[in-house]
């Protein structure tokens, strides 16, 4: 009796800490003690059923990291944001024009920006990025070099121009021209890639709030990109984390900017539709 | 210097007579190991923030030593017991004799 009363107790103390340590908390996020974001959502209807509600990536980090996002002076990813609030007041190029001639305030102009981005756009026929319509404006406006996908000064202005729209739901739209795009984009997230066989949904729909490795998985939603990340301290972008992820799977990645990672940073986001903007947040 | 030096501190403008206060100070800085090597193979040299000191009209209330393996952009936070009006006075020193400095003034 006493060995089988042991096993119960060892089962328990098992299952207990990773059943209980890694699922979604019930926190609040409010940044700044000001600005209220929706970190659970429920599902868009495209979903089908697929999640049962839409969890952001804060509830899965401990309450430390989470309270490193809920201040700007705490939450490095702002110092990137700053970064690029001077650059968007800089004229560069031949036409010698800041960001600013042009849009004025960013607060103002690029506010909900992020909330409807990847978007398509009627001029270049595509569905474009935060940081597509950026290197638009530096090479065909500014007369200026455009920046390569996912680097530095890219990445901070797409924080900066991100966090503008802070607390606002995400609401990027599928239907019409976008749909093509979309379609492609789910379908990437649906395929299983590498050696390891795994697709997105392996780990982010089946599986998030259970373990990988050390670490918790996530619904790997897109509201609070680009995102600071502890383990490498600096912003990292969405597209940055899709090569990861599929890197991860043992399998040849495609690249930030290909018009693979493009559909999927749209599917991503529509999955997430709801889920209040978060840029930029502080993850693990 | 090194490049992208940005000191900031949150300090609360008012307190009443001898109030413990929360200071949180942050200096942008890239904090060089001296452990790395770049594409080539050499040692890329240590440039490290190495100490950090918070002084109150004079009085010394933090003085911080900092070695390598402190990462990027050195964030501090403590409290100070303000017994009077006065100021704070926080001064960075960098590894290649630079010196940050930012003053916040407490009202008691």
């Amino acid at each position: 009796m006493n060995f089988k009363m042991l096993s119960v107790v060892s089962a328990m103390a098992l299952a207990m800490p990773t059943l209980g340590a890694a699922g979604p908390d019930d926190d609040t996020l409010i940044i700044n003690e000001e600005i209220e974001v929706v970190t659970k959502a429920e599902p868009a209807e495209h979903l089908d059923g697929a999640l049962y509600e839409v969890i952001s990536g804060w509830h899965f980090r401990n309450d430390d990291t989470q309270a490193i996002e809920m201040d700007d002076f705490d939450n490095p990813g702002m110092l990137g944001v700053e970064n690029a609030m001077a650059t968007w007041n800089t004229a560069e190029g031949s036409a010698g024009k800041s960001c600013a001639d042009c849009h004025g305030d960013a607060a103002e102009s690029m506010k909900g920006v992020k909330a409807t981005y990847p978007k398509y756009d009627e001029k270049a026929g595509t569905v474009m990025t935060v940081q597509m319509k950026v290197n638009e404006c530096r090479t065909e406006r500014m007369g200026a070099e455009a920046w390569k996908y996912d680097a530095g000064p890219a990445i901070d202005m797409e924080a900066m121009i991100g966090s503008q729209s802070r607390g606002m739901q995400m609401n990027v739209a599928i239907d019409g021209p976008a749909k093509p795009f979309w379609e492609k984009g789910k379908e990437i997230y649906y395929t299983r890639y590498g050696q390891l066989e795994l697709s997105c949904a392996s780990c982010h729909e089946q599986n998030y709030g259970n373990m990988i490795r050390a670490d918790h998985l996530s619904q790997g939603q897109t509201n609070g990109f680009p995102t600071y990340r502890l383990k490498n301290a600096k912003l990292n972008g969405a597209h940055s984390r899709f090569k990861g992820c599929i890197r991860d799977t043992r399998a040849e990645t495609f690249s930030p900017g290909s018009d693979e990672f493009i559909a999927l940073e749209l599917y991503v986001a529509s999955r997430g539709n709801g889920l209040g903007v978060e840029t930029p947040s502080v993850r693990n | 210097m090194a490049s992208g030096v940005k000191p900031r501190v949150k300090a609360p403008k008012t307190a009443s007579a001898g109030e413990v206060v929360t200071i949180k100070t942050l200096i942008s800085h890239k904090m060089e190991s001296g452990q790395r090597r770049d594409s080539d193979g050499n040692l890329i040299p240590r440039s490290i923030i190495n100490r950090f000191t918070c002084d109150f009209n004079g009085t010394n209330a933090l003085d911080v030593e900092m070695h390598g393996a402190i990462s990027t952009n050195p964030y501090f936070e403590f409290d100070v017991t303000i017994p009077e009006s006065g100021d704070l006075q926080f001064t960075w020193y960098d590894d290649d004799g630079s010196v940050y400095e930012d003053v916040k003034s407490v009202k008691v």
